[in-house]
């Protein structure tokens, strides 16, 4: 393990290690020694990675490598759950965010998360939205309405929704379901998105509806994806990490990893030899 | 493809089997429903709610006194007993998942479940009645909430752990608190199994007897004061039912009857309830 580790800070420097010289890209996310347990078992063994700002990364590769695992790490969501655990540094805006001083609300308002499966709230529309804005923020009623139609229309909802914000977020599609989850999810105004599989319980319309929406997003959010796509990667994504057995494999620009990689393991999983 | 005469044989003497059973256990509850059906319904006068317990030898009354006195002591059983249930339960689903002291609450909460009546009444007997030095609608409405609290509990803990982790998940990760999910979140979700975990409550003290008799015990008067013996329906069933007088056994088949269509009733509506549940 650890001679892969440090293979990889040779092999990919220009691409991980080195944001302070790449000033076309700062660093969004920098991610550094991470090693995450669930109870025993080692999901993620020591991952250093730089996510560049304002731009999509995908993170690809077989089920089980912890590519969610990573995404649940960046926000902490784990910490719902005893016996799972993070080791490392994640700095963003320069705090460590895995630092149990740092407020996990801070944190949630910094980082939204948007899941697999839909999860609309038992609620109306509005109130879907509404809920954490009105958490964070003291906003009047017309303010909060505002605040509502934003991010509906960043989402690409609001068109099919406005006539109808009080009926039960239930009632909508699938592929609505899950635009009204990134709504409100950039609603409270995050500087990071996490789409963990956000597209793989829709059918092709709705997928291509929410790459179009990740596309639009990608000039005002960090957005970080993970996908079992790899068509979807190769679309959507700017940067491209390969994750295998919990281990970086490979880091880049996601044209050279899909074209050119450098890694054996990278080029067996992207022709399709295993996963 | 003929299917083997042995397994057809195992599967017909099965079915057989099954369908004995169930009509043995049906054929009783029938018959208690037809029973108090025949002997209630001709009991039921037109005073029956509108005057309260006769004296003996005396035709006509009504059981007002008690129906009120059930109410009310049903009512304030529910009030005190379903709120510390559900808090209980909330607590044991979402605060204290994972840790010992829930597994070990959970674990007393089931023996108080099946804890019987009797010995609940004769809990509050020694806690309020003998203190006071009298019995009270007050402390049977304590017993009644001490026996509603279990049920409200595993209901409440139950209907919350059916609510998947992905809702929790994604409440957390917006950066919400554990108590604004809970309560904007979970609680919507799990709303209609929580009021039906409540309404069996109800169902489950409306005969309750034993803890009555300790507690409320009764009153032939009428009496609205809660701090006095208070009438209801088991007990006047059960005194009424074991006298020699005409008037009062045909009074206690009212009331008995009047109590089953009641617990019926509620059952029917917590059907209801969770099936409107389950199709959203």
């Amino acid at each position: 393990m650890n001679e892969t580790a440090a293979a990889l800070r040779i092999a990919v420097p220009s691409d991980s290690g080195t944001s302070e010289s790449d000033s076309q890209a700062p660093t969004a996310i920098d991610i550094r020694d991470l090693n995450f347990y669930y109870g025993k078992s080692h999901a993620l063994k020591q991952v250093n990675m730089a996510v560049p700002v304002n731009a999509v990364t995908a993170i690809i590769g077989p089920s089980g490598c912890g590519k969610s695992t990573l995404l649940r790490t960046i926000n902490r969501i784990y910490e719902m759950y005893p016996e799972q655990y993070a080791t490392g540094d994640i700095i963003i805006d320069g705090r460590d965010v895995l630092d149990r001083r740092y407020p996990l609300s801070d944190l949630r308002r910094l980082v939204g998360m948007v899941f697999q499966k839909p999860t609309p709230f038992p609620s109306s529309i509005r109130a879907n939205v509404a809920f954490a804005l009105s958490y964070y923020e003291r906003l009047s009623k017309s303010e909060l309405d505002d605040r509502i139609e934003d991010a509906l229309r960043q989402a690409a909802l609001w068109d099919e929704v406005k006539d109808k914000l009080n009926r039960s977020a239930l009632s909508l599609s699938g592929g609505q379901q899950q635009r009204l989850c990134i709504a409100r999810t950039i609603a409270v105004r995050p500087e990071i998105l996490l789409l963990d599989e956000a597209t793989s319980a829709l059918d092709p319309i709705s997928t291509a509806k929410v790459e179009e929406l990740i596309h639009e997003l990608r000039e005002r959010f960090t957005i970080v994806v993970v996908t079992h796509n790899m068509q979807q990667a190769a679309r959507i994504s700017q940067r491209t990490a390969f994750f295998h057995l919990g281990e970086l494999i490979e880091f880049g620009s996601t044209s050279e990893i899909f074209t050119n990689p450098h890694e054996q393991r990278t080029k067996d999983y992207i022709t399709g030899r295993f996963g | 493809m003929a299917i083997p005469a042995r397994r057809r044989a195992a599967d017909v003497t099965a079915f057989i089997f099954a369908t004995a059973a169930t009509l043995f256990g049906l054929v009783w509850l029938f018959w208690i429903l037809w029973t108090t059906l025949l002997h209630g319904a001709a009991a039921l006068t037109p005073t029956l709610f509108r005057e309260t317990t006769p004296p003996p030898g005396v035709s006509g009354g009504g059981l007002l006194n008690a129906f009120y006195g059930s109410a009310v002591m049903i009512f304030l059983g529910v009030l005190i007993g379903a709120p510390v249930g559900v808090a209980a339960g909330t607590f044991l689903a979402e605060h204290g998942r994972f840790t010992r002291l829930a597994a070990i609450v959970s674990f007393i909460n089931d023996i108080l479940l099946s804890a019987p009546s009797i010995v609940v009444g004769l809990f509050v007997y020694e806690l309020v009645v003998r203190p006071q030095g009298h019995f009270s609608g007050f402390a049977g409405a304590i017993a009644l909430a001490i026996i509603v609290l279990p049920i409200v509990v595993r209901t409440t803990e139950e209907s919350l752990r059916l609510v998947p982790d992905q809702m929790r998940e994604a409440g957390f990760a917006l950066g919400l608190p554990r108590w604004r999910v809970t309560r904007q979140i979970l609680y919507k979700a799990a709303l209609s199994a929580i009021l039906t975990g409540i309404l069996l409550g109800v169902a489950r003290i409306t005969g309750e007897t034993a803890p009555l008799l300790f507690t409320a015990l009764n009153n032939q008067f009428w009496s609205a004061n809660l701090n006095a013996p208070l009438a209801n329906v088991p007990v006047v069933i059960f005194q009424y039912a074991m006298s020699p007088y005409d008037d009062w056994q045909k009074l206690a088949w009212a009331g008995a009857f009047v109590l089953t269509a009641f617990v019926l009733i509620l059952n029917i509506l917590v059907r209801v309830l969770a099936s409107k549940g389950k199709s959203k």
